[in-house]
């Protein structure tokens, strides 16, 4: 009898013990992820929400907060800067970054290919551009790319017989200009996803295809392409949402007249000119909860186009 | 890697290698002539055909960026922001992603989810008010109101959380507490050592995402002393004639520690690259 209550005892201190466990396991979750969660709270949420306020007020940052109502989109989607801009961050964002999806692709797939040597040499120097910073890769490109005849940029243009461009204040020339910029830094990394992407597909596909007699161009369409499309899903959406929120390259590369110019004016531009250049809050987080809504918009269609063209294929 | 089969350059491999070296070329030739450039006189710039050799102006060029901007001071705040908010992720991270993988507490989910749903809100969404909290806080103009907003990491938290779950194992865990230890010492002493590896990916990313981010900075910090290197070099652009080889001395000197950390760890880099987005 005595040993049955005591055996008892001792599974329920057990029991308690492992429930003050349990308690203590708690305290510590919540306490270990409180440093972000106060962070957060902080410079995340207060600012998002307090942003989407502000874009119903009238406000210069100094004085009285006054409710205007959708005033300040009206304002914003009334003027033709704000669509200049966002056509001008299409443009831009498709330039700089299609080209620079499908060359990364290539590039990855020969430097997968077990016939290929000095493929580390290749990786690195391909590589490369991305660990330049954004302003660097801008200035470089703004002298390349300088409005002067001699540009080396129009140098090369006039040794293959065209006309010297004017790259800062030109509506095609900048353009180009700051989507070459993008494209340069940028393929490299994608480089480099492709080629994770590459190396994750099982050798033996591609020889169960030789042996079916598939040949290389076949095995691409049917192994590579199908079996690489998360990684393709991944670097659209990210080069997607990046290209939308463009501003260092644009700024930089114009320097002085960036914000008094609409050739290569973005829509994170024209919020910034908004705020700290003409003192208007309100409209510049109008502007900014546009943005919101528009890569979300871009976000969701990126989704539902990739995850439609994968359902229409396995249909097939 | 061993290879049984030496690779050979026939026929029908060069043009991939003609392709990959146009590619190689063309990635390396802005850093050439960025170099080429830091050491001519601005008026080589005007030459026909242009100049594609170094000069004799290095030091020259350098001096001029000197006196126009506070170079190494931009430098020294650069390295001490990037560090700091580094070190900081770091540890907020894994404190952070400890807590998700291996306890179990109530709303871990939903937070969990919250943190990826952050991942989505863009930068500029809240610029403004970060701007004005930022100005009321008094930090205007200081690296800690440079810094502070890129405390907030959700990548690191996930990218943590991916790791300890993967290789801190429950035992070990398990057999510590039996010995008596606390969750935090657990954390520091056996948690900490394991995901060192995860530390190095994680660092490099938040390292050079600092190094290299630019509206926050341009927005935060307007007094020359208060630069980094970014805001700095883009102010050596804004004057109304541009000194070019000045310029790209500064970009140069700016670029060269970057390019050596670079190439001493470049196999670092790349793969943090590739853990970074795909997991």
């Amino acid at each position: 009898m005595e040993s049955v209550h005591k055996r008892k005892q001792v599974a329920a201190k057990a029991q308690k013990r492992k429930l003050s466990e349990k308690k203590k396991d708690m305290i510590s979750g919540y306490l270990y992820v409180a440093p972000f969660f106060i962070i957060f709270g902080i410079i995340g949420l207060y600012p998002a929400i307090f942003s989407i306020v502000l874009a119903f007020q009238k406000w210069n940052g100094l004085g009285d907060m006054q409710f205007v109502g959708m005033q300040n989109f009206v304002i914003v989607l009334q003027d033709p800067l704000f669509w200049k801009s966002l056509y001008n961050t299409i443009i831009m964002g498709l330039m700089g970054t299609a080209p620079q999806l499908i060359v990364g692709i290539i590039l990855a797939y020969f430097l997968n290919m077990a016939v290929i040597r000095f493929t580390n040499f290749f990786r690195v120097t391909i590589f490369m551009p991305y660990i330049t910073s954004m302003v660097a890769v801008a200035l470089v490109f703004g002298v390349f790319f300088s409005s002067n005849e001699t540009a080396l940029a129009n140098y090369v243009l006039g040794l293959l017989g065209f006309d010297p461009v004017s790259w800062k204040t030109s509506e095609w020339g900048a353009k180009i200009a700051i989507s070459l910029m993008v494209f340069w830094r940028w393929v490299g990394y994608n480089t480099i996803i492709y080629l994770a992407g590459l190396q994750s597909i099982p050798k033996d596909l591609y020889e169960a295809a030789t042996i079916d007699g598939a040949n290389k161009v076949q095995q691409f369409l049917h192994i590579t392409v199908p079996l690489l499309k998360p990684f393709i899903i991944l670097t659209v959406f990210m080069s997607t949402v990046g290209a939308l929120q463009l501003f260092a390259e644009p700024t930089v590369f114009l320097g002085s007249s960036a914000f008094n110019r609409d050739e290569a004016m973005t829509v994170v531009m024209y919020l910034y000119r908004d705020a700290f250049n003409l003192g208007s809050f309100g409209t510049a987080s109008a502007a900014a909860v546009l943005l919101l809504i528009i890569i979300i918009g871009a976000a969701a269609l990126n989704t539902w186009l990739t995850s439609g063209a994968g359902r229409k294929k396995r249909g097939v | 890697m061993a290879n049984p089969k030496p690779k050979k350059l026939t026929k029908g491999t060069l043009p991939i290698y003609v392709v990959l070296t146009i590619a190689s070329l063309l990635s390396l030739f802005p850093f050439y002539w960025m170099f080429v450039m830091a050491t001519r006189p601005s008026a080589a710039y005007n030459s026909i055909p242009p100049t594609l050799l170094p000069g004799t102006q290095l030091v020259e060029n350098f001096q001029k960026v000197l006196d126009t901007i506070p170079f190494f001071q931009a430098m020294w705040n650069t390295i001490i922001l990037c560090s700091a908010v580094t070190i900081g992720v770091l540890l907020i991270s894994s404190l952070a992603g400890f807590a998700f993988a291996k306890f179990q507490f109530p709303g871990k989910n939903f937070l969990f989810i919250l943190i990826l749903l952050t991942m989505v809100i863009p930068p500029q969404l809240g610029l403004i008010p970060q701007f004005y909290l930022i100005s009321q806080l008094g930090w205007l103009d200081t690296l800690l109101g440079a810094g502070v907003i890129f405390l907030l990491n959700p990548l690191g938290i996930f990218l943590m959380r991916q790791y300890v779950s993967q290789s801190v194992p429950d035992e070990l865990m398990e057999a510590a507490k039996l010995d008596g230890c606390s969750n935090f010492r657990i954390y520091w002493s056996i948690v900490l050592p394991i995901i060192k590896p995860a530390f190095a990916t994680l660092g490099i990313i938040v390292f050079t995402l600092v190094w290299g981010e630019f509206l926050w900075q341009f927005t935060v910090l307007r007094d020359p002393s208060s630069y980094t290197l970014q805001v700095a070099l883009a102010s050596l652009n804004n004057a109304f004639r541009v000194d070019f080889g000045m310029l790209l001395s500064g970009v140069f000197w700016a670029t060269v520690p970057l390019i050596i950390i670079f190439l001493m760890f470049n196999k670092l880099f790349i793969s943090s690259i590739t853990e970074g987005s795909i997991k």
